[in-house]
C-alpha cells in the first residue's frame, strides 16, 4: 500500500499498533481512492462499526441467554414465544422499548438525565476494544491493555450515581448511593487480582497475557480467579451483590425513572458488561482464543470460555440472596481485599525465584505455582472465611442491643 | 468450612438444570383436568328440570334468573313449569356449584370446561338457548352416580338425560302424557299444546 | 460543628414487588436505619363480615374461601367448626379424618408460599420461589381431584366434608408423599443452612417471648419465640386427638427462626397425613343435614383453628334465622401486624421487607 512509507511509521505492522489484518485490508483498499488520513479514520470506522454491532447484538443473546438458562434452573422454560426457541425476544424487548414514551421526570437534570445511559453504553464499547477475540484479533492491541480497561470500566461508577441523583427519586437516591459504595470499593481486591495476573504474564498488553498462558491462569493462581469473579460480581451489581438494584425494596434502584430508549440502553451496557466480563475472564484466566485443534478456530475457543464465564455468572445469581450492604462491604474488604494481597505477594515471591535469566517462566514453573497457589488459595480461604463469619455474626448481634424498647406497655407474665 | 452450605446449594440448582421443565406450555398441551373439575358452562337437561328453582334461591351471589310460567301439563304426575328465561350470569358466577348440589332432580351440572372469555361483557351470560344447544359434558361434581360410570368428562360422549341421574330416581319426564319437549316449550304464544 | 442527617419518609406499597398483597406502610428512614412505621390497613376490605349476615349458612362457607386465599381448606374448617359448635352436632369420623387431612395439606402449601416468598425478598431471584410452587401444584392438583377447584376450594360444611373422595385420590396421594419427599429435601439443602440467608436472618427483627404474648401473637410467630402453644394440641378439634405429631419451638423469635419454624411444621404436616391415610376408615362423610340450617335463637359460638398464620376464629351468632345474625372473624393476620413496629423499629431497610414476610400475613384475612 502506498501510504505506508517507512517500518518507523506508526501505522506499520511491526509499529506500536501491532496487525489488525482486517483493518490493514480495508486501509489498502481506500488508500487508493482517497488521502491517506481519510484512508485510516474510514478503515477505523468500519472496525468500530462492526464491534459495536458484535458488542450489542451479544448483549441481546446474553440477555436471551440469561433468561433462558435462569429458567432451566428453576425447573420451567424460559422465554419460547418468539421465534425458535425465543431466540427473536430480544428483538420484541427492544421494540416495545423503543415504542414507549420517554419520560424525564419533573425537577430532574436533563442534560445529565439524558448522558447516563450514553456514558454507560460507550465506556462498554470503548473497553471491549483491546479484547482479542482470535490470534491478533482485536481493535487495537494496546501495550497498557489492562490499565485501559481498568480505567474505562470505572466510569461506570460516575454514570450510576449521576443516574441516582438526576431522577429526583428517593428510591433512586437509596440505589445510587448503595452502588456508589459497592463499585468503589471493589476495585481495590480487582485492581490487586489483576496486578497477579500482570506479574506472571510479565506485560500489561492483553495478547501477550493469552500467548503467556501456557497453563491457564485460572489453575496457576486460583486465588486470583476467585477474587475477580466475586469482585466482578460486584461490579456489574449481579446478585448475590445487587443493592443498587434490589428489585424488592427499592424497586429498581438507580434506573427506577429510565423508560423507553434510556432503559433500553441501561440494559444492554448491564449486559454487554456481563459478556466484556465474561471475556476478560475468558482472555486473562481461561487462556483466551488458545486451544487444541488450530489457531484460526481461536474465535471458537474464545466463545466457549466467554460462554463459561456467562454461565457461572448465571448459576451463582439463581441459587443465592442478596447481601446486605454492610456485609458486602464486610466481604470486600475483610475477605476479599486480604486474599487479593496474599496472591499477589505469593506470585511475586514465585515469579521473583523461579525465573530464569532472561526474566521468562517456563511451563514447568507455572504448574509449581499453581500446586503451591492452591495450597495458600485453600488455607487462606478457609481462614478469612471463619474471620468473616464471625465479624458478620457480631456485627448482626450488636444490633440487638440498640433496637428502642416499646414504650409503656405492661408485659405479663409467661404462663 | 464456611462455604459448603453454599456449595451444596449451587449443586441442587445444577441437578435441577438437568430436569424436564415442569411447566404445561399451553395452548399446545394442556394440563389433565379431573372430572370433578368445576368448569365454566353449565350442562343443565332440560328434560328433567321442573324449574323450582332451587338453584337461583341458593346461589350466594344470586346470579341465575328463571322465569317460568305455569304450563299445567301432567297434573296428575305433579307439575312442570313451563321455561321462558334461564339465565346464569357467567362475569360475576364463582363457580361454587351450590346450585348443583342444590338440584333435587340432577338437571344442572357443572361444565367441564374453562375457556369461556368473550369479547364482549353482554356475551358473558348462558342464555337458556346456549344451555339447550350445548354438548353435554357434565363434571362428576357432587354427582356421585357419574363416578360409578366409566365416563370422563373431557374423553367420553355426551351423556343423555336418562343416564345422568341418581338410582331409585325414576321421574321420566318423557313417559309424561302427550308431553313436546322441542323449542316451541318456549314461547308464551305455543300456549298448552297438548 | 455535628453532622445531622434528614429523615426521609417513604410510602412503601400498596403497589410493592413485595409486599404480601396490599399492605401499605408508611416509614421514616434516617440513612438507612428505620425511625418510625405505621402500617396502613384496608385495601382489600371486602364487607366479608356482613356479607355473611345475609348469606345462609352453608353459603357462608364459599365466602370463607376467600379470607385467606392461600390456606382455604382451614378458613372452611373453622367456620364449620363454629357452626357445628352453634348446632351441637358432630361430623362422623371419617368426615373428620378426611377434614383433618386436607388440613394438613393445606398447611403445607401455604407454608410453601410463605417460605418461598420469603427467600425471594431476600433476593434469590425466585429459584427457590418455583421449587415451592412446583411442589404446591401437586397438592393444587389433589385438591381438583376432590373438589374440583384449586384454590377456592369450598370442601367442607358443616356436618363434615362435603362428598367422599374419589377413588383414584388415594394412589394419588401415596404419589405425591413419595415425591414430595425428595423435592422438600432438596429445598431444605438449598435453604435450611445457606450462610447468607443465614446471615441475612439470624439475630435480625427477635420478637421476645413477653412481647409476642402481650400483643396477642399466635401461630408461627408466637411458636418462633419459644412459646409452646399450638391449640391443636391444646384443644384438639377434629382428628388432632388421634395423631400424633410434633410441634416445632424456636428460640429466639428471630426471622430465621420463624423460617424454620415454618419448614419444620411441613415435615410434621407430613406425618401427620401419613397417620390419617392409616387411620381411614370407610363410612359417611357428612351428617344428612337439610340444605337450609336453623340455629337456636341467642345461641353463640365460638369455633377455633390453628390455622397456618396463627389462631383462626369465628364468633358466629344465631337469631333463629336462616343466617348468622353476627359473624366476627379474629384473623390470625391482623393482630400479628400488631406486632410491626416491634419488628421494624431500629432495623434496616434491607431487613423492613424480609421481617414483614417473615410474619406472613395475608391480605385477605387482614382486611377480610
Amino acid at each position: 500500500m502506498r501510504c505506508i512509507t517507512t517500518p518507523e511509521n506508526m501505522l506499520s505492522p511491526e509499529g506500536a499498533f501491532g496487525g489488525n489484518p482486517l483493518f490493514y485490508w480495508i486501509y489498502g483498499l481506500a488508500a487508493h481512492l482517497v488521502p491517506c488520513w481519510l484512508a485510516y479514520v474510514i478503515a477505523g470506522l468500519v472496525i468500530m462499526l462492526i464491534l459495536i454491532n458484535a458488542v450489542l447484538l451479544g448483549a441481546a443473546i446474553v440477555s436471551w441467554g440469561e433468561r433462558r438458562l435462569l429458567g432451566r434452573f428453576q425447573n420451567r422454560v424460559g422465554p419460547n414465544r418468539w421465534g425458535p426457541f425465543g431466540a427473536l425476544q430480544p428483538i420484541a424487548d427492544l421494540t416495545k422499548l423503543i415504542t414507549k414514551e420517554d419520560i424525564i421526570p419533573y425537577g430532574a437534570d436533563r442534560l445529565a438525565f439524558t448522558a447516563v445511559p450514553v456514558i454507560m453504553v460507550s465506556s462498554l464499547l470503548v473497553a471491549t476494544a483491546v479484547i482479542p477475540f482470535a490470534k491478533d484479533v482485536a481493535l487495537v492491541d494496546l501495550n497498557v491493555g489492562v490499565l485501559f480497561i481498568l480505567a474505562v470500566s470505572s466510569l461506570t461508577s460516575i454514570a450510576i450515581f449521576t443516574a441516582g441523583w438526576a431522577s429526583n427519586n428517593r428510591y433512586a437516591l437509596f440505589g445510587a448511593g448503595r452502588a456508589v459504595a459497592v463499585l468503589i470499593s471493589y476495585e481495590v481486591p480487582v485492581v490487586l487480582s489483576l496486578l497477579g495476573v500482570v506479574v506472571v504474564a510479565g506485560s500489561m498488553s492483553l495478547g501477550d497475557i493469552v500467548v503467556a498462558q501456557a497453563v491457564p491462569f485460572f489453575l496457576v493462581q486460583p486465588l486470583a480467579f476467585f477474587v475477580f469473579l466475586a469482585g466482578m460480581s460486584a461490579e456489574l451489581n449481579r446478585t448475590p451483590f445487587d443493592v443498587a438494584e434490589a428489585e424488592s425494596e427499592i424497586i429498581a434502584g438507580y434506573h427506577t425513572e429510565y423508560s423507553g430508549i434510556k432503559f433500553a440502553l441501561i440494559q444492554a451496557a448491564e449486559f454487554g458488561g456481563a459478556l466484556f466480563v465474561s471475556g476478560l475472564i475468558a482472555t486473562l484466566f481461561l487462556a483466551g482464543w488458545a486451544g487444541p485443534v488450530a489457531d484460526w478456530l481461536g474465535w471458537l475457543w474464545f466463545l466457549i470460555k466467554t460462554f463459561i464465564g456467562i454461565f457461572l455468572f448465571v448459576w451463582i445469581r439463581s441459587t443465592f440472596p442478596r447481601l446486605r450492604l454492610d456485609q458486602i462491604m464486610a466481604v470486600c474488604w475483610k475477605f476479599l481485599m486480604p486474599l487479593s494481597i496474599i496472591n499477589l505477594a505469593a506470585v511475586v515471591l514465585e515469579v521473583y525465584f523461579l525465573r530464569d535469566a532472561s526474566g521468562t517462566l517456563s511451563t514447568s514453573d507455572l504448574w509449581i505455582m499453581a500446586g503451591i497457589n492452591m495450597v495458600v488459595a485453600v488455607v487462606s480461604i478457609a481462614f478469612f472465611g471463619r474471620i468473616i463469619r464471625q465479624k458478620i455474626r457480631n456485627s448482626s448481634r450488636t444490633m440487638t442491643a440498640s433496637a428502642p424498647m416499646v414504650r409503656g406497655v405492661p408485659t405479663i407474665e409467661v404462663g | 468450612m464456611y462455604g459448603l452450605e453454599m456449595a451444596k446449594g449451587l449443586l441442587v440448582t445444577l441437578t435441577n438444570l438437568a430436569r424436564k421443565p415442569f411447566t404445561t406450555s399451553y395452548p399446545e398441551q394442556r394440563v389433565k383436568q379431573h372430572p370433578r373439575f368445576r368448569g365454566e358452562e353449565f350442562t343443565w337437561y332440560e328434560e328433567r328440570c321442573t324449574g323450582c328453582a332451587s338453584c337461583a334461591k341458593y346461589c350466594p351471589l344470586g346470579i341465575i334468573k328463571i322465569v317460568t310460567s305455569p304450563s299445567e301439563t301432567a297434573p296428575l304426575q305433579g307439575d312442570k313449569y313451563r321455561l321462558e328465561v334461564f339465565d346464569i350470569e357467567l362475569q360475576r358466577c364463582m363457580f361454587c356449584g351450590l346450585c348443583v348440589e342444590a338440584c333435587p332432580y340432577d338437571a344442572l351440572f357443572m361444565g367441564s370446561g374453562f375457556e369461556e372469555g368473550q369479547y364482549k361483557r353482554t356475551d358473558l351470560v348462558i342464555t337458556i338457548d346456549r344451555l339447550r344447544q350445548a354438548d353435554k359434558h357434565p363434571s362428576t361434581w357432587f354427582r356421585p352416580q357419574l363416578e360409578g360410570m366409566d365416563y370422563r368428562p373431557g374423553v367420553s360422549r355426551p351423556l343423555g338425560w336418562r343416564e345422568v341421574g341418581r338410582e331409585g330416581w325414576r321421574w321420566h319426564q318423557h313417559e309424561k302424557a302427550g308431553m313436546r319437549l322441542t323449542g316451541s316449550n318456549t314461547t308464551r304464544d305455543s300456549g298448552d299444546e297438548a | 460543628m455535628t453532622i445531622r442527617t434528614e429523615p426521609m419518609t417513604v410510602n412503601v406499597g400498596p403497589q410493592h414487588p413485595s409486599t404480601h398483597g396490599v399492605f401499605r406502610v408508611r416509614i421514616t428512614f434516617d440513612g438507612e436505619d428505620i425511625v418510625e412505621v405505621e402500617p396502613v390497613l384496608g385495601y382489600l376490605h371486602r364487607g366479608s363480615e356482613k356479607l355473611a349476615e345475609e348469606r345462609n349458612y352453608v353459603q357462608v362457607v364459599t365466602l370463607t374461601d376467600r379470607l385467606d386465599y392461600t390456606s382455604s381448606m382451614i378458613n372452611n374448617q373453622a367456620y364449620c367448626l363454629a357452626v357445628e359448635q352453634l348446632l351441637g352436632i358432630e361430623p362422623p369420623p371419617r368426615g373428620k379424618y378426611l377434614r383433618t387431612l386436607t388440613a394438613e395439606l393445606q398447611r403445607i402449601a401455604s407454608h410453601l408460599i410463605a417460605v418461598g416468598f420469603f427467600v425471594q425478598e431476600l433476593g434469590a431471584f425466585g429459584t427457590p420461589l418455583m421449587y415451592t410452587f412446583r411442589s404446591r401444584e401437586r397438592i393444587l392438583d389433589l385438591f381438583e381431584m376432590l373438589c374440583g377447584a384449586r384454590i377456592t376450594v369450598s370442601y367442607m360444611r358443616p356436618g363434615g366434608v362435603f362428598s367422599d373422595t374419589p377413588p383414584d385420590f388415594w394412589p394419588a396421594l401415596d404419589q405425591f408423599l413419595e415425591d414430595f419427599e425428595g423435592e422438600l429435601e432438596e429445598i431444605e439443602n438449598l435453604l435450611l443452612n445457606n450462610e447468607i440467608l443465614m446471615v441475612r436472618t439470624r439475630g435480625v427483627s427477635p420478637l421476645p417471648a413477653d412481647v409476642a404474648i402481650n400483643c396477642s401473637v399466635s401461630g408461627p410467630v408466637l411458636r418462633a419465640s419459644g412459646v409452646n402453644w399450638d391449640w391443636r394440641k391444646m384443644a384438639p378439634y377434629d382428628a388432632y386427638d388421634q395423631v400424633d405429631f410434633d410441634v416445632p419451638i424456636g428460640s429466639n423469635g428471630d426471622n430465621y427462626d420463624r423460617f424454620w419454624v415454618r419448614m419444620q411444621e411441613v415435615r410434621q404436616s407430613l406425618r401427620i397425613v401419613r397417620q390419617c391415610i392409616a387411620q381411614i376408615e370407610p363410612g359417611p362423610v357428612r351428617l344428612e343435614l337439610p340444605l337450609v340450617l336453623r340455629a337456636e335463637p341467642g345461641a353463640e359460638a365460638y369455633g377455633r383453628v390453628e390455622a397456618s398464620k396463627g389462631e383462626l376464629g369465628f364468633f358466629l351468632v344465631s337469631d333463629g334465622g336462616v343466617s348468622p345474625y353476627r359473624c366476627k372473624i379474629r384473623s390470625p393476620s391482623l393482630i400479628n401486624l400488631t406486632i410491626t413496629e416491634h419488628l421494624l423499629l431500629g432495623w434496616k431497610l434491607a431487613d423492613m421487607i424480609v421481617s414483614l414476610g417473615s410474619v406472613d400475613i395475608n391480605m385477605g384475612e387482614v382486611d377480610r
